[in-house]
């Protein structure tokens, strides 16, 4: 039953990510004041692409033709370790947060490999940028995750969860630092402004679609549903972290109902933010990612130490 | 004592001193003086809403005439009489250059560890629970020395002597349950005559040096010519 249920989590999680994106990318034009596309225009664009036929160009490898798989695998095997409607399932159990972060590590390693691979130079380009941003962005990321595991004694996202709830709402200073550094370091994770635009398809500042500018048909598909899911995935992180209040707790259709409802209402006000965000920020000179991502690093330090100094028991 | 088992306006004492601390991280990494000057601010708020919050907490009342003060003094006044220093010198577009930001950066952050350190026996003292934020305020007053060590211009200098005054202040109010009023009005009288005098200084500096970068001042100004 539960094992069945963690399947059916995840199935909700891959199949709820183009609709994040479909909502997020509706605020964006309703604040630009353009006409918006439907919210299900995603699952639209991956249908077609699914349907047409891959190219790959000459110079391709087999790396070139396994990456989507691999990427896509490792990103719906990271959404089954998050909980996102109920605590404790299985999956949730078995792995923990550092696991996760392998797990995108994993996934971006195979698609750096995959612009690479083709030879072109924006290819290059864009592996060498995201393996930049992403080596500053992941200490920022696991001393974030260490301060929430000291608080709650565990690197089990769902036994953390568990232990927010139980406490109630405190006000934790660490927690605000490690919120504020998450947050930073999920913009710069899932290639949205001010670090990389998700809109452009030919611009010399574009990263993440850099590598993937050979790539079309299924493989396309799949590499945009990944990255979908990973800015799902980091949404979902942060609402249950931070503000697990609603998250279903044993698996009762009346919990489990409640828990879907509000973690769609936690990722559409997340999304909200995001949109101000994005429609408030114009993008960062490249070199000014470093700082970006220092001040956030510099931020779940400071969470670190004031959980030391101000929370520790004594 | 663990941090859920306080009341809400002890954990907000706990939050707001951490945001202090952070302000002052933001200082250290700031270039544009006008925005070191609007953190500056933030962190007189802060500190205004910290004191208020302590003598909610602590039951003492006296302190809310301190944090009136604070509010208004380090807030509003000086802030907005530095800007428009800066504003009437036309220094608000220059950039400071900060050398090594990152090791400015990791510097300020051992000093945190360091006062930390410094105050653990202190904090075993007692169990008033504001007396926590002690190593907050004195890595406070050191990453106001650690901002007047790094930075060149004179503006900016003053602004690491108010913040070190600020951490003083700050450790009054949470571990002696603030100063006896004369001292505190005595204080704040200063730092107001402190802030005006500076300002005769910088046009001072500036008509015999011709900039406010005072390492120019270590040089004799016969032996250039």
């Amino acid at each position: 039953m539960a094992w069945l249920l963690a399947i059916l989590e995840t199935l909700l999680f891959i199949g709820g990510a183009p609709l994040l994106a479909g909502w997020i990318k509706w605020l964006k034009c309703h604040l630009q004041n353009r006409k918006a596309p439907s919210l299900l225009q995603p699952y639209r664009d991956l249908r077609k692409l699914y349907r047409k036929q891959p190219v790959a160009p000459h110079s391709a490898s087999w790396i070139f033709r396994a990456a989507p798989y691999i990427v896509f695998a490792s990103t719906v095997l990271a959404a089954a370790i998050v909980p996102l409607v109920v605590v404790n399932l299985p999956t949730a159990r078995i792995a923990d947060v550092i696991v996760l972060v392998g797990f995108f590590a994993l996934a971006r390693f195979f698609l750096v490999l995959a612009g690479m691979d083709i030879g072109t130079a924006f290819g290059g380009m864009g592996s060498s940028r995201e393996m930049t941003i992403s080596s500053l962005a992941e200490p920022a990321m696991l001393m974030a995750v260490f301060t929430l595991a000291m608080s709650a004694h565990t690197t089990n996202l769902s036994q953390a969860m568990s232990y927010v709830l139980d406490t109630g709402i405190v006000l934790r200073p660490s927690f605000v630092f490690a919120l504020g550094a998450l947050m930073l370091v999920a913009i710069a994770e899932t290639g949205r402004i001010p670090v990389d635009n998700p809109a452009t398809h030919l611009e010399l500042t574009m990263i993440h679609e850099a590598m993937i500018l050979e790539y079309s048909g299924r493989w396309l598909a799949l590499m945009e549903w990944a990255s979908q899911i990973k800015l799902m995935l980091y949404g979902v992180l942060i609402a249950n972290i931070f503000f697990p209040w609603g998250i279903a707790q044993d698996f009762s259709l009346h919990a489990l109902g409640g828990g879907a409802a509000m973690i769609m209402l936690k990722l559409a006000l997340m999304a909200v933010v995001l949109a101000l965000s994005e429609a408030l920020l114009a993008k960062m000179r490249i070199f000014r990612v470093q700082e970006y991502l220092s001040f956030a690093y510099l931020l779940s330090v400071l969470g670190m130490l004031s959980h030391i100094i101000l929370e520790a028991q004594r | 004592m663990s941090i859920h088992e306080l009341d809400y306006y002890q954990q907000a004492v706990l939050l707001l001193a951490a945001l202090i601390a952070l302000t002052s991280f933001l200082m250290l990494g700031q270039s544009r003086l006008l925005r070191l000057i609007v953190v500056f601010a933030g962190q007189g708020l802060l500190l205004a809403a910290t004191t208020a919050m302590v003598a909610n907490a602590l039951a003492l009342p006296h302190l809310y005439i301190s944090a009136g003060l604070t509010l208004v003094l380090k807030g509003i006044f000086i802030p907005i009489m530095l800007q428009r220093l800066v504003m009437r010198m036309a220094l608000h577009r220059e950039m400071e250059t900060i050398e090594h930001p990152a090791r400015v950066m990791m510097g300020g952050t051992s000093l945190v560890v360091f006062s930390y350190y410094v105050s653990l026996p202190v904090v075993q003292l007692s169990p008033l629970v504001t007396l926590n934020t002690i190593a907050v305020s004195l890595s406070v007053v050191l990453l106001g020395m650690l901002l007047m060590i790094t930075r060149r211009h004179a503006v900016a200098q003053v602004v690491g002597f108010m913040s070190i005054e600020n951490g003083l202040f700050f450790a009054a109010v949470v571990s002696t349950q603030g100063m006896p009023m004369v001292v505190e009005l005595g204080i704040a009288a200063d730092v107001l005559v402190a802030a005006i005098v500076f300002g005769v200084f910088f046009f001072q500096i500036r008509a015999s040096i011709d900039s406010l970068n005072v390492d120019r001042l270590s040089r004799l100004s016969e032996v250039d010519r």
